[in-house]
């Protein structure tokens, strides 16, 4: 089956692969994300928008085992955010603009890294390398330092390592930051390919445009979920002509867009 | 106001160019865009004009001074707020800005009429320390300490890059009224859809500039009849209609795709798609936006 954009869940009836019910965390006073509820069906490409400073990156940090909520509950692929981070370690994905690949690791090198990382065994990582490459039409850069690489290749590339343990979910931080605009689509034919492989995609990004392009967008204010919906569901909502519409109709009242 | 004749610039002994002959002037109060990618040289260029870097050919003024033999004026007379941020980040809000203030023999009384709008904002927590702040608060802080000694030119190197779309329109709503006050700004940035609101822009890649013109001046030499077609599967539409066999060029642009035809036409299309399972399919004429341009020009 194909996803469906602009057309959440239709048929897309699976097991959630993300849960998070009430999930709350708290740094002193500050209530940083505030009872968040919402779940992502497997293959699903979820769009996660928020102002600076509404929650998004402490809502991520629970999501990927790295910080324990203060309440609420949340499953990953099934397992607890409380008591079993490190196996959702091993079943997600994560790649940002800030932190990817070694950049005085050649090509292949960063692959074989990040396999031997998850656990891979090396014939299998030959494999996954032979096969990666290839898709990213990489071959003859394999030893080529990843510092050389232009910054979209690098892009493609650590979307791929990210993907390189086969995991269910795959988090993305703003990964389409500075590429031209061929590249940024090209990067986004291959988020729509791993989602049509079953590939859950939490995606956030400043780019607008990039949001219709996911099945569903959650947009943070204030540490709230403020909505949650298809884009073309959105728009009627907040009767705006575009994304950026709703979102600025959203966030522009927002109180810690600037803290 | 800003000139650039034939600027060349090289790194690692020539191996990289990052710039090469690049031509264009700033007009005195213009509000002047460099938009492209990382890499397309826009930081090579803002430090070459800032006199932090010297080309390896061409020659450059602002506001009248070379900026080999004179770089001493322009230091004075300039505003630069880099990329990364490049204030003190264990001064507070208030120390950094009085910093600057000193630095180029002012004082933030002086002019404060000009960073009044922007420094209200932050001064609740001028006792602050700039490294603890947020993003946008770090953004409005450098820009203060960019205009304090009252520039007759502003250098603003991606200021809105990873800020969320409500404070980038607060940021060029507070570079319109700067320009009012007859500041000429040259800005970069690789957000699109913030050309429409430079009164000129250069579209730059690899070190070259692809167009200079309006906004509207750019739109309109777009050579060709551009198309939005929508369907409720946009992905498949996409793979669709790049099979198709008239199709020049197609993207995806938010909900819609953006479609050109080789030979202008189009009849066939519909049809196509409908056997292809897309029974909602539409498509309509519509104005190329200035990514659309973008694209355009980067096939050529």
């Amino acid at each position: 089956m194909q996803p469906t954009i602009n057309d959440p869940g239709k048929q897309r009836s699976t097991r959630p692969v993300i849960t998070a019910e009430k999930l709350t965390k708290k740094f002193g006073h500050f209530i940083a994300a505030n009872e968040l509820t919402f779940e992502v069906e497997k293959g699903e490409i979820f769009g996660f928008l928020g102002a600076n400073g509404a929650g998004k990156t402490t809502a991520m940090r629970m999501l990927c085992g790295l910080l324990t909520p203060s309440s609420g509950k949340a499953t990953i692929a099934g397992f607890d955010v409380y008591t079993e981070t490190e196996k959702i370690k091993r079943r997600i994905g994560y790649m940002s603009q800030k932190f990817s690949l070694y950049d005085d690791l050649t090509v292949a090198e960063n692959i074989r890294f990040y396999g031997g990382i998850y656990g891979m065994e090396s014939k299998q990582i030959k494999i996954k390398t032979t096969e990666l490459l290839q898709e990213l039409q990489l071959q003859d850069e394999a030893r080529t330092l990843v510092r050389e690489l232009p910054l979209g290749w690098k892009q493609k590339l650590s979307f791929s390592v990210s993907l390189v343990h086969n995991p269910d979910i795959v988090f993305l931080d703003e990964p389409t930051g500075g590429v031209d605009p061929v590249t940024r689509r090209q990067f986004w034919d291959l988020i729509y390919h791993a989602a049509d492989k079953g590939v859950t995609i939490f995606v956030t990004t400043h780019y607008m445009d990039e949001a219709e392009y996911c099945n569903r967008v959650s947009i943070m204010v204030d540490g709230v979920i403020a909505a949650l919906d298809s884009p073309t569901r959105l728009k009627q909502q907040f009767a705006g002509n575009t994304m950026e519409d709703v979102f600025y109709e959203l966030a522009r009242n927002a109180k810690r867009k600037d803290d | 106001m800003i000139t650039l004749h034939n600027i060349k610039k090289t790194y690692n002994k020539g191996a990289v160019t990052a710039v090469k002959d690049i031509s264009f002037s700033v007009n005195p109060g213009e509000l002047f865009g460099l938009i492209g990618p990382d890499g397309a040289g826009k930081t090579t260029l803002f430090r070459i004009l800032t006199t932090l870097l010297l080309a390896d050919e061409g020659s450059a003024t602002v506001n009248g001074f070379d900026v080999v033999k004179d770089y001493s004026q322009i230091r004075k007379g300039v505003g630069y707020m880099p990329g990364k941020f490049s204030l003190y980040q264990d001064l507070t809000i208030e120390e950094n800005l009085n910093f600057f203030a000193t630095v180029f023999g002012t004082t933030i009384q002086e002019n404060y009429n000009l960073i009044k709008d922007i420094y209200q904002q932050i001064e609740p927590f001028k006792d602050r320390r700039a490294g603890k702040l947020s993003g946008g608060m770090k953004q409005k802080l450098a820009l203060c300490c960019a205009l304090i000694h009252k520039p007759a030119v502003l250098f603003l190197d991606e200021p809105t890059t990873g800020v969320d779309v409500v404070s980038r329109k607060e940021f060029w709503e507070m570079l319109k009224r700067l320009k009012e006050q007859g500041i000429t700004i040259l800005v970069s940035t690789p957000y699109m859809d913030e050309a429409n609101l430079c009164d000129r822009i250069a579209l730059i890649q690899k070190g070259a500039i692809l167009s200079i013109d309006t906004p509207e001046g750019i739109i309109r030499s777009f050579p060709e009849k551009l198309y939005a077609i929508h369907s409720s599967n946009t992905y498949k539409l996409l793979q669709d209609v790049r099979s198709f066999s008239g199709t020049a060029s197609c993207f995806a642009f938010g909900d819609a795709l953006h479609v050109t035809f080789t030979n202008g036409s189009d009849k066939d299309l519909i049809p196509y798609l409908h056997s292809k399972d897309h029974p909602d399919v539409s498509m309509s004429t519509i104005t190329p936006g200035i990514e659309d341009c973008f694209i355009h020009l980067l096939k050529e």
